[in-house]
């Protein structure tokens, strides 16, 4: 079964911390691998610049980091720095890790006049050709990532070893936001890729439970030719290119990522104030309706959190904490774990027409509801 | 040896050992009542005196004689016009079970006589072949490891699908920002009653569907939808609440829509959709038929024709100079008539062409999906051979045309909907929802309406399947008030809620274990597997064994 920890705090953390919350929810947890996403990331050993992209992934032989680093300086981005790990290769069940990088770029000069829109195209279609690279070199160079202020970890194994064999509990890196994601992957084959969190263009969604109707979803998404709707080694990696395909190809509230995963029965719609529009949209991204039970916990590039369950609610999970520091898991004792010293009396378990949403401040949570309005002023 | 010309014999000379159903009558039984020979609808059998010697030998007088008994039996017919059809009425109607039809298991030899009168055999019902590829379809991905099945008893399960255009998403959301046409989209029930003509039924069987879908409707809140045919709708039905529920069929004939078009002012609501007829699972290229026997006073008059005439459609519209002309003169013709407020869209024969209709109509703004029929579709009246021999499988035409959306992004904008088999051996839910799977949006069935709802007595054995003639035994396709008076059309409206009702509950068995409930599962293709390896490749299914 997969377990699901995430912590989002105006101050940063390490990673340890969260990866001991794994720790307290192992019960229902196989071990077989652990993926990590640090958002709002610091380094100890160096002052990072916000906006510049972190590429984060495994080179599997030495030969793969040099057509890395010379497929870098092709594109034009300039090395500013390289996290070197302490790793404890004994601690590491695979044999074939020649290096774990995380490394900070200079964006190329020749991207100073595009807008943001084509920078983050350009990101993505790095770390895409990164990968295509590495498939068409046996698998030898796995890229998960390639944004600003994000560094992704994905390792097979029992996550607490994987912290002490990549020396996670040395605070030399610490974020604002960490996702983590126990269970390498339900019903596919084992494979780096297929370990949560997602991630696409700052957006990234990690997911417990299995989606049934990923078949259909995946078809979909690849049918869009987008070059991003790739991989679906996982049938979770979905849940993130949907979330992406709403907020940024279709520029809905991130609110309306619910009503097109779960949209509400066509009874509920009639009664609703959006109820035409919605069920017009219910329609148009049928295709997109998920099949849980899943619980989605997701971030966006402003350090926004999310989550959100599925209709039949087979899996649900907590939200709990205090202002400044939220803690969200796929069991209470994950979030005790996180964070102890909170009221919990006010912790929540989002129902099936919810999506809560931690907000960059932190402050609070909000509970928003399906049956709701959102603001959509153009379109309803 | 006897000479020829005392031999009773012609080309066209058969016994009933040479016919596919052999009357078989117990005369210890029989009360000569008479009523099996009064019910059979070909007259295949009669009543008559019969004498049998009975030699008589006195031993002690040393005499030898004969007596004569003469008693009364039934025979049968042996000419191809008045041979037995197998429907089996007279053991319906026998008080005492003296009598029943029985297969021929030796060779018959009225097939080398189908040519009669100068024309080919025409019959009703399917292709008589019982094989059916769909029902070796079964359903594998079972929810098992990380989510368990869902209960089908308790579960709330979503199971409507879409008939209509559906826009891309980015352009929904952009139409409705500028305040401009949205397609117009139906939320149905996936099984469709199939299009079945006020004409090839009959009114008791009609009007008893209309009653079951209105109360499937209205009470059961399942939104079956059905569609008339080529043949018209009853004007009060036009005018009333129920036109919502039916899909009106215009074909090559254009029967009927004189009175439809007349209508439209004083229509309530708007009709579920229009289907357009380019062609039919069971006689591709050919038009409707509708046989003389059929064409009574009331039929003539809704279909402005004159009483007792054949009614052949033509295999083609009018209109029709390319597909791609015609259908886009028609489906933006009939759109128009409802203020583009109602989904048209084409009815095709299965075909290896398909896959190009298809594209046409990916491009074209207001067509709204389409229907394939299969081979293995039913007919009113159609000649054997193209009911036989002529058409497509439907799982192969469905799935190819499926994948071609697919590779095009365009799946969930033009709905394909199957026909053509569905439920030809009872396997309703289980064809219909392996066909869902390969890529159909819903599934129409016609003939296995009429054997679930109404006791259709015909079968893939060439039982029966004299609907062409009109004298349907159950008076499901009949137009001789005689005949479907015997058919009570709030029976066959309970029938048809005990048919969806039933279809409802195994819809959900096979969704539960496959951990679906929140959609169709249209293209879910990752839960079926076949046995057959050939079949699973063509397919892009599961091989299983």
């Amino acid at each position: 079964m997969c377990r699901l920890a995430m912590k989002t705090a105006s101050e940063p953390f390490s990673p340890y911390s969260v990866i001991s919350a794994m720790e307290a929810m192992q019960e229902g947890y196989d071990g077989s691998g652990l993926g990590l996403l640090l958002r709002g990331v610091q380094f100890a050993d160096y002052k990072y610049q916000a906006g510049n992209p972190i590429l984060s992934g495994i080179a599997h032989t030495d030969a793969a980091l040099s057509r890395l680093n010379a497929f870098m300086s092709a594109q034009g981005y300039t090395l500013k720095y390289d996290h070197e790990f302490d790793v404890n290769a004994s601690l590491i069940e695979a044999k074939d890790r020649y290096k774990y990088f995380l490394r900070v770029y200079n964006i190329p000069e020749s991207f100073k006049d595009f807008s943001q829109d084509q920078i983050d195209q350009q990101l993505m279609l790095t770390r895409l050709a990164l990968r295509a690279d590495g498939e068409a070199h046996g698998n030898d160079l796995t890229a998960f990532s390639f944004w600003p202020d994000v560094a992704m970890i994905k390792e097979v194994g029992w996550p607490l070893d994987i912290g002490n064999a990549l020396g996670l509990n040395d605070n030399r890196i610490t974020s604002r936001i960490c996702m983590a994601q126990g269970r390498q992957n339900t019903n596919y084959g084992i494979n780096l890729y297929a370990c949560h969190p997602f991630f696409i263009q700052g957006i990234a969604t990690m997911t417990n439970g299995e989606n049934t109707a990923f078949v259909p979803i995946k078809e979909y998404l690849s049918g869009m030719h987008y070059p991003g709707y790739i991989g679906y080694q996982s049938d979770s990696e979905v849940f993130a290119h949907i979330l992406h395909y709403v907020v940024k190809q279709l520029k809905l509230p991130l609110e309306v990522y619910k009503h097109v995963i779960t949209p509400l029965k066509t009874n509920e719609l009639l009664s609703h104030p959006q109820g035409t529009f919605l069920k017009g949209l219910r329609d148009a991204c049928r295709r997109l309706i998920i099949d849980g039970p899943n619980c989605v916990m997701g971030t966006l590039p402003d350090e926004t959190t999310i989550m959100v369950m599925d209709t039949k609610k087979m899996r649900p999970a907590t939200i709990g904490g205090k202002p400044g520091e939220w803690a969200l898991a796929s069991e209470i004792c994950g979030v005790d774990a996180m964070v102890p010293d909170r009221d919990k009396s006010l912790d929540f378990q989002p129902m099936r027409e919810n999506t809560v949403i931690v907000t960059p401040d932190r402050q609070e949570y909000t509970i928003w509801s399906q049956f709701d309005q959102f603001p959509l002023h153009q379109a309803a | 040896m006897v000479s020829i010309r005392s031999i009773p014999s012609t080309p066209s000379s058969l016994t009933y050992h040479d016919l596919p159903w052999i009357v078989e009558h117990r005369e210890d039984r029989c009360t000569l009542c008479g009523r099996c020979t009064s019910v059979c609808p070909t007259e295949a059998i009669y009543l008559a005196y019969r004498r049998q010697r009975m030699p008589k030998l006195d031993i002690l007088q040393k005499k030898r004689g004969n007596e004569y008994r003469t008693f009364t039996g039934i025979r049968q017919r042996t000419d191809v016009d008045h041979r037995c059809i197998g429907c089996g009425m007279c053991s319906m109607v026998c008080p005492n079970e003296a009598i029943g039809p029985q297969a021929n298991s030796n060779d018959d030899r009225v097939r080398f006589h189908n040519y009669q009168k100068g024309d080919a055999w025409k019959r009703g019902g399917r292709r008589n072949d019982r094989s059916s590829l769909l029902d070796q379809i079964s359903f594998n991905r079972i929810s098992m490891l990380t989510d368990p099945a869902l209960d089908a008893g308790r579960h709330e399960f979503h199971m409507n699908t879409l008939l209509g255009r559906v826009l891309p998403p980015e352009e929904y959301i952009r139409r409705q920002a500028a305040g401009e046409w949205i397609p117009p989209v139906r939320e149905i029930f996936p099984f469709i009653i199939g299009s079945m003509s006020f004409g090839a039924l009959s009114p008791n069987m009609w009007l008893g569907l209309l009653q079951g879908v209105a109360y499937c409707n209205e009470v059961l809140g399942i939104p079956v939808v059905m569609c008339t045919g080529e043949g018209g709708c009853p004007p009060w039905v036009l005018k009333s609440k129920f036109l919502k529920y039916i899909i009106l069929q215009i074909a090559s004939g254009y029967f009927g829509w004189d009175e439809i078009i007349r209508a439209i002012p004083e229509m309530q609501c708007d009709p579920a959709a229009i289907e357009i007829k380019y062609g039919q699972g069971a006689k591709p290229g050919d038009g409707g038929l509708l046989m003389w026997f059929k064409v009574s006073k009331l039929i003539a008059r809704l279909r402005g024709v004159p009483e007792g005439v054949d009614l052949p459609s033509p295999p083609v519209h009018q209109t029709l100079y390319s597909i791609e002309e015609s259908v886009m003169k028609m489906i933006q013709t009939m759109s128009m008539a409802w203020n583009f407020k109602v989904p048209v869209y084409p009815k095709i024969s299965g075909s290896t062409s398909a896959k190009s209709v298809l594209n046409n109509l990916v491009r074209n703004p207001y067509a709204s999906a389409l229907l394939i029929d299969g081979i293995d579709g039913g007919t009113g009246a159609a000649y054997n051979i193209s009911m036989d021999a002529t058409g497509h499988p439907i799982a192969s035409n469905v799935r190819a045309c499926y994948l071609d959306l697919v590779a095009q992004g365009k799946q969930n904008e033009i709905p394909i909907f199957a026909a053509g088999g569905i439920g030809k051996n009872g396997n309703t839910v289980q064809n219909a929802m392996a066909l869902i799977m390969l890529g159909a949006s819903g599934v129409h069935m016609g003939k296995f309406i009429m054997q679930a709802a109404a006791g259709c007595l015909g079968s893939e054995k060439n039982r029966c399947n004299v609907c062409s003639l009109g004298i349907c035994p159950k008076g499901i396709t009949s137009q001789n008030p005689k005949l479907y008076r015997r058919l009570d059309p709030d029976q066959v409206a309970q029938r048809v809620v005990d048919v969806f009702m039933g279809i409802s509950t195994e819809m959900k068995k096979v969704m539960a274990p496959l951990g679906r409930s929140q959609s169709l599962p249209i293209g879910m293709s990752d839960a079926l597997g076949i046995s057959d390896k050939d079949v699973a490749d063509l397919l892009q299914i599961k091989y299983i064994c």
